[in-house]
């Protein structure tokens, strides 16, 4: 069964005074997708979402969410997307649960709901304790979380995060980015979200894009992106022997799905098609080996920008 | 619709909870109270006047005095409310209505929520007017009660009629005041600027404009050393159509005629002298020719807010919004 598409673009293009800024952009992301969308500074990632939100025309091309025409219909499309801006801001005279009641009502949503549903949210990102509390007296990580409670007001069923994490402290991130991730596995909510953290992208995005000047110069499922980074889509195990012989190298060519070994100082990078740890295990045991340490050498997101980018 | 409604009563709210909004309101009402209870304020004058009743036709408008009147030294209420209170309310009110928002990152947070966008340009003016509605019925009302517990004169009809036209003509003109602040505040990204920008038109129009107006006049018709009635008449009439440019000027004329009905405008005088002088020191206008007089006052006023209010809503429905 296919998911079903929830954000999707067709040449979605963007220029300003000549300068085109996204250029002939085809996004497809499915539901449940955590999106990292990357790129580096002046690639056109705002400028994007603005397009997916109907807040800034294309010059041409579209961009659908749940169906709906982000720019014919964008009230339907901001009903059912929380959107964080870059530089997001609240009321600073006002209370938090105030400024949560504002965007609920905004929403339309009736009063009796308004209050229950500002303590939800405000209780999701732990910030029920300072509902009262004047926004202007918060710390720049209780905003960035305030805004992850502004978007579960209207319960959306996609979460534009630009750049949510930015500012914020790494023990700060990481706790942000589980939250965010657990409440979209939660509420089968599809995310896309900017970040220049791509350690901290890595951790919870199932599926990348990579933009440079405009255009998407990679795009996919990071497992595979990551497996082709690293070598044409092989895993690459590394083993550490107190001792390495000749013989043993052969053997170990010998298990079916291996593709290649190297000998590398004490250390052996075998290249396979397929995790065959417990079969290359076995062999080196079989041949009186002295096994010190066996390890998948994983790829970094990092890997994979610098590759693209070399590339783009 | 509840979007423009949500809009509208947050504002409101903000308004009337903010530091700003509970300032504006005590100085409307402190400079009112002044106006009237002042030395040589209003009540002085009337009573002075109620003593000899010769000039303002038997006290017949004696409660409209309250408010279009004063003593020597002083200014009258409608003066205080043409000249201070009106545009610096108006100008406040509107002065950071969208760029304030624009550049502490609501705006953005606000438009992504589903509602239309004229919503927040329309919700804001909306919210301004009736502040200045709800300031203006106060303070009118005020001075109403000083006037009736001090100098017991109960309105006529006629009086209450022109009262409410006043201050129709009034939210009106609290409507150009803050138009013109929004528009700044939709063109300009800075709150300084705008604010500077519409602070200085008011002070342009409040306080040097009789002098430009002059000045223009003295140039397009000179006089002589010992000029001749002609002379003087036409010097004067460009003063006076010169200074019809300005909104306090339009705004300050409407309001003379509605509530000092024995008393002439400069231009209304000019008018009669060159018609006839028949009608030379005619009795006090009625409430139809006085409506007759200010309409085209109005209708100025009003396109003039019509204009800066549809230019500030196409600029803000075409922009697009960074928070950056
Ligand atoms: N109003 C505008 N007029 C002209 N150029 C613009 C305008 N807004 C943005 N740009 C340009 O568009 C390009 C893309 O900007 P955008 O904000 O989409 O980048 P980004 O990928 O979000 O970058 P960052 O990581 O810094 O947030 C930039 O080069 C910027 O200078
Ligand atoms: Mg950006």
């Amino acid at each position: 069964m296919t998911k079903q598409l929830i954000v999707e673009t067709v040449d979605l293009t963007k220029n300003y005074d000549n300068t085109t800024v996204v250029d002939k952009l085809n996004l497809r992301i499915e539901e449940g997708d955590i999106f990292g969308f990357l790129g580096p500074n002046g690639a056109g990632k705002t400028t994007t979402i603005l397009m997916l939100l109907g807040l800034t025309e294309p010059t041409s091309g579209t961009a659908h969410i749940y169906g709906y025409n982000s720019t014919r219909e964008p009230l339907k499309v901001k009903r059912i997307t929380g959107y964080v801006p870059e530089k997001v801001g609240f009321y600073e005279d006002l209370a938090a649960g105030y400024n949560l009641a504002y965007t609920a009502r905004l929403n339309g949503l009736p009063e009796e709901l308004v209050i229950k549903r500002v303590d939800e949210s405000l209780d999701i990102v732990g910030l029920s304790e300072v509902a009262e509390q004047k926004v202007g007296e918060f710390s720049r990580g209780m905003k960035q979380r305030l805004a992850i409670a502004d978007i579960l007001i209207k319960m959306p069923k996609v979460a534009i995060l630009d750049e949510p994490t930015s500012g914020i402290d790494p023990e700060g991130i990481t706790q942000m980015l589980d939250m965010i991730a657990e409440i979209a596995k939660e509420r089968k909510m599809t995310v896309i979200m900017c970040s220049h953290q791509l350690y901290q992208v890595q951790r919870i995005c199932n599926r990348i894009g990579i933009l440079a000047k405009g255009q998407l110069v990679v795009e996919g499922l990071l497992d595979q992106l990551g497996r082709e980074a690293l070598g044409g889509g092989r895993l690459r195990i590394e083993v550490k022997l107190t001792e390495i012989t000749s013989e043993l190298i052969d053997c170990i060519r010998r298990i079916g799905g291996v593709v290649s070994v190297e000998r590398s100082g004490d250390l052996l990078l075998i290249s396979c098609l397929e995790d065959l740890r417990p079969q290359i295990a076995r062999v080196i045991v079989g041949a009186n080996g002295l096994l010190v340490e066996m390890k998948i050498q994983s790829y970094a997101l990092e890997d994979i920008y610098r590759k693209y980018f070399r590339e783009a | 619709m509840q979007g423009l409604m949500t809009v509208f009563y947050k504002e409101l709210a903000d308004h009337f909870t903010s530091w700003r909004g509970i300032i504006l309101f005590l100085m409307v009402l402190l400079v009112s109270v002044f106006a009237v209870l002042g030395p040589t304020g209003a009540i002085d004058n009337i009573r002075e006047q109620l003593a000899t009743p010769v000039q303002y036709g038997a006290g017949r408008f004696a409660f409209l005095y309250l408010f279009s009147t004063s003593g020597e030294g002083m200014y009258p209420f409608i003066w205080f409310i043409a000249r201070i209170l009106v545009p610096i309310v108006g100008i406040v009110l509107g002065l950071d209505a969208i760029n304030s928002e624009k550049s502490s990152g609501t705006m953005s947070r606000l438009l992504s929520q589903p509602i239309y966008r004229d919503a927040v340009i329309n919700g804001k003016f909306l919210a301004g007017v009736v502040t200045i509605a709800i300031m203006l019925t106060t303070t009118i009302l005020l001075v109403s009660a000083i006037g009736l517990t001090v100098l017991g004169v109960a309105p006529s009809s006629e009086e209450v009629a022109r009262l409410l036209l006043f201050w129709g003509i009034s939210i009106l003109y609290g409507a150009f005041w803050l138009g013109l602040a929004m528009l700044f505040s939709v063109y300009f990204q800075r709150v300084a600027t705008s604010a500077l920008t519409s602070m200085s038109i008011w002070i342009f129009f409040s306080f040097f404009m009789s002098m430009a107006a002059g000045l223009a006049a003295n140039v397009l018709a000179p006089m002589s050393q010992t000029p001749t009635a002609p002379e003087l008449l036409k010097n004067y009439g460009i003063q006076i159509t010169a200074s019809r440019i300005s909104p306090i000027m339009l705004f300050g004329e409407a309001a003379t005629v509605l509530l000092a009905p024995g008393a002439r405008t400069a231009g209304e005088m000019l008018q009669l002298l060159h018609a006839s002088g028949a009608r030379w020191m005619p009795g006090p206008l009625s409430l139809g020719q006085s409506l007759l007089t200010i309409w085209p006052h109005l209708a100025t006023i009003g396109g003039l807010t019509a204009a800066l209010f549809a230019i500030s809503y196409v600029k803000f429905m075409r922009e697009e919004i960074r928070a950056t």
